[in-house]
């Protein structure tokens, strides 16, 4: 469904580009229908860049985003472009920053309606839906402020937007970092959930393997902007090959076992 | 032993136009020597206040209105108020690293001018002094030397944390509070950050740290006890391990549970976590706090509120089913 080849990004800073970064260095994967990919990696790996180019929020410098069999940079008009964003939806790390704070925080869920056919009826209602479906209760979300909620009830709130558009890609940029660990858990089992409903297929972007463990079909580990290994979950955790995924492993906290080296 | 630091039922309340917000309300640790404290529970819990009263560090909106904080067994640091306790417990005896320390270093100046800056105010050091104490305690952390010639933004958010950690504690403090220093920090430079506190620990730089973190899986690995806060309320305490293998209250079992760590085991057991939202806590609920999210919920636990009471071998809990109170 998606595919993405050769894909580069450099940034460059200064003037006349003086100093540059290769953010995306020849990344190469491709998601399948109703497929989790996770892309795992530290701070800087890349991963973001990433996901911005998927939605087309930023340009490559040299390479490929195929989408349903179209390069998604050679879209012509407002309406192909619209129908993109429709079919490929971004969910943020921080949930507060998508909310305008002047507006109520509804107004995040009738927005999408602006992607959708004009002709939309029942919004209302349908938000109500949406809002039912991701576990909030209507009445303690409509007509709040985006400060009068929770990390987690604004978070949901983003996702609720995926029920009503029905995306069938959802490129999710670290989901559940600003929310509380105790809630985490909660926010992941929607996105399954959407999963085993609508068949969408989810680029789950994080930098916690165990998260990305709970949630992946198959998981890209990034480190410097290359991928350097890809595969099932229990076979990267398993049986990791690139000496950074080793260390990543090593790295992360568990509660079954306690670091010996520490 | 004598504890190195004791709350009594303290209770620290924030005005707000909506009313008393019970941030802080009747909650009770103590921290030995040797203890690496963990206080866990979920935004909102009343950890980081718990912080600020633990040196008492209440600038309104908060306000202190009970209970004592005793050092030593003697000294009730409440009783001394803010201005003096500053004067002469911060740096010196406790000493607090909170949420986003690491952009307290200045950014204009660099981090060896910085430390020059707080030994010259502390100890009354010359530059030379200043300078050889700081690079020593680098040393002796394992930070690059080089980092003192650096300008903050020269350095990683990891690294960043560790400088703010050193310098905080280059007076030797007993007691070292750290509030969440690595939730902004990716796997691996939480890590260092962890070894580096428990550097502290054994080279007997600070003699006690209370490490309050959301994130269990962390705090599994350095702490040596925990104490479980919700709505503003110790819920279970008692060594890390033995709460760990077997939570009695419903909340600390179901946030252990939430935990989500890479292992077959846990991955078994699914998904879980807590539902709903923790309480406003103007208007927290009659009884037990936790007895509306609680799944174990007994028609005692809305009426009346559980003491926290001690089982022996350093544990106690608040919660009428552990207790078997119905």
């Amino acid at each position: 469904m998606l595919k993405v080849s050769d894909l580069t990004e450099v940034y460059t800073a200064g003037f006349l580009q003086r100093g540059s970064v290769v953010a995306v260095d020849e990344a190469n994967f491709a998601v399948q229908e109703g497929e989790t990919v996770s892309l795992v990696g530290e701070s800087g790996s890349g991963k973001t860049t990433t996901a911005h180019i998927i939605l087309r929020l930023l340009p490559p410098t040299s390479g490929k985003v195929v989408f349903e069999g179209r390069d998604i940079w050679a879209f012509k008009t407002r309406k192909e472009l619209k129908g993109y964003w429709h079919k490929v939806h971004g969910i943020f790390q921080d949930p507060y920053a998508a909310f305008n704070p002047i507006y109520k925080a509804d107004r995040i869920l009738y927005q999408v309606f602006n992607l959708m056919d004009r002709g939309v009826r029942n919004r209302r209602r349908l938000v109500r839906e949406a809002l039912e479906a991701v576990k909030l209760r209507p009445e303690e979300v409509l007509g709040r402020y985006s400060h009068q909620l929770s990390g987690g009830q604004r978070q949901r709130m983003m996702v609720a937007r995926c029920y009503l558009l029905k995306p069938q890609l959802i490129v999710a940029d670290e989901p559940v970092s600003m929310v509380d660990a105790s809630g985490r858990a909660g926010i992941l089992k929607l996105f399954l959930e959407l999963r085993d409903l609508y068949g969408t297929a989810v680029v789950f972007i994080t930098h916690d393997l165990g998260l990305a463990y709970y949630m992946s079909h198959r998981i890209l580990v990034m480190h410097k902007g290359r991928i350097v290994e890809e595969g099932a979950p229990e076979k990267i955790l398993g049986d990791p090959q690139h000496s950074y995924t080793r260390k990543l492993i090593a790295d992360i906290p568990l509660i079954g076992r306690k670091w010996e080296d520490i | 032993m004598n504890a190195l630091l004791v709350a009594e039922d303290v209770k620290a309340y924030y005005s707000s136009s909506k009313g008393l917000v019970r941030a802080v309300d009747g909650v009770s640790v103590d921290i030995d020597p040797g203890d690496v404290l963990g206080v866990a529970g979920e935004s909102g819990c009343g950890k980081s206040t718990l912080s600020n009263v633990l040196m008492m560090n209440i600038r309104p909106p908060l306000s202190f209105l009970g209970g004592k904080v005793l050092l030593d067994g003697k000294q009730d640091l409440a009783a001394m108020g803010r201005e003096k306790v500053k004067a002469q417990v911060w740096g010196r005896v406790i000493t607090l690293v909170p949420q986003s320390a690491l952009n307290a270093l200045v950014p204009t100046r660099k981090v060896g001018a910085f430390i020059k800056d707080v030994l010259r105010y502390h100890l009354k050091l010359n530059a030379r002094e200043a300078w050889a104490l700081a690079e020593k305690r680098f040393q002796e952390l394992g930070l690059p030397v080089e980092a003192l010639t650096k300008y903050p933004h020269q350095l990683s958010g990891g690294m960043r944390q560790r400088v703010v950690i050193s310098v905080v504690t280059l007076l030797n403090p007993k007691l070292l509070i750290v509030d969440e220093p690595t939730s902004a920090l990716d796997v691996s430079t939480q890590k260092q950050v962890l070894k580096m506190l428990l550097h502290l620990g054994a080279k007997h730089i600070v003699r006690a740290i209370v490490f309050i973190a959301h994130d269990i899986a962390i705090l599994r690995q350095i702490a040596t006890r925990i104490a479980i806060m919700y709505a503003g309320k110790v819920v279970e305490v008692g060594p890390m391990e033995r709460v760990f293998q077997g939570p009695l209250h419903p909340y600390a079992y179901s946030l252990i549970h939430s935990v989500l760590t890479p292992e077959p085991e846990v991955r078994e057991r699914g998904l879980s976590y807590i539902a709903g939202e923790p309480p406003d806590l103007v208007h927290p609920p009659e009884g037990c706090r936790f007895h509306p999210r609680c799944p174990r919920s007994l028609p005692i636990c809305s009426r009346e509120e559980p003491p926290l009471i001690g089982l022996g071998e350093d544990r106690f809990v608040a919660c009428h089913l552990a207790l078997g109170r119905h």
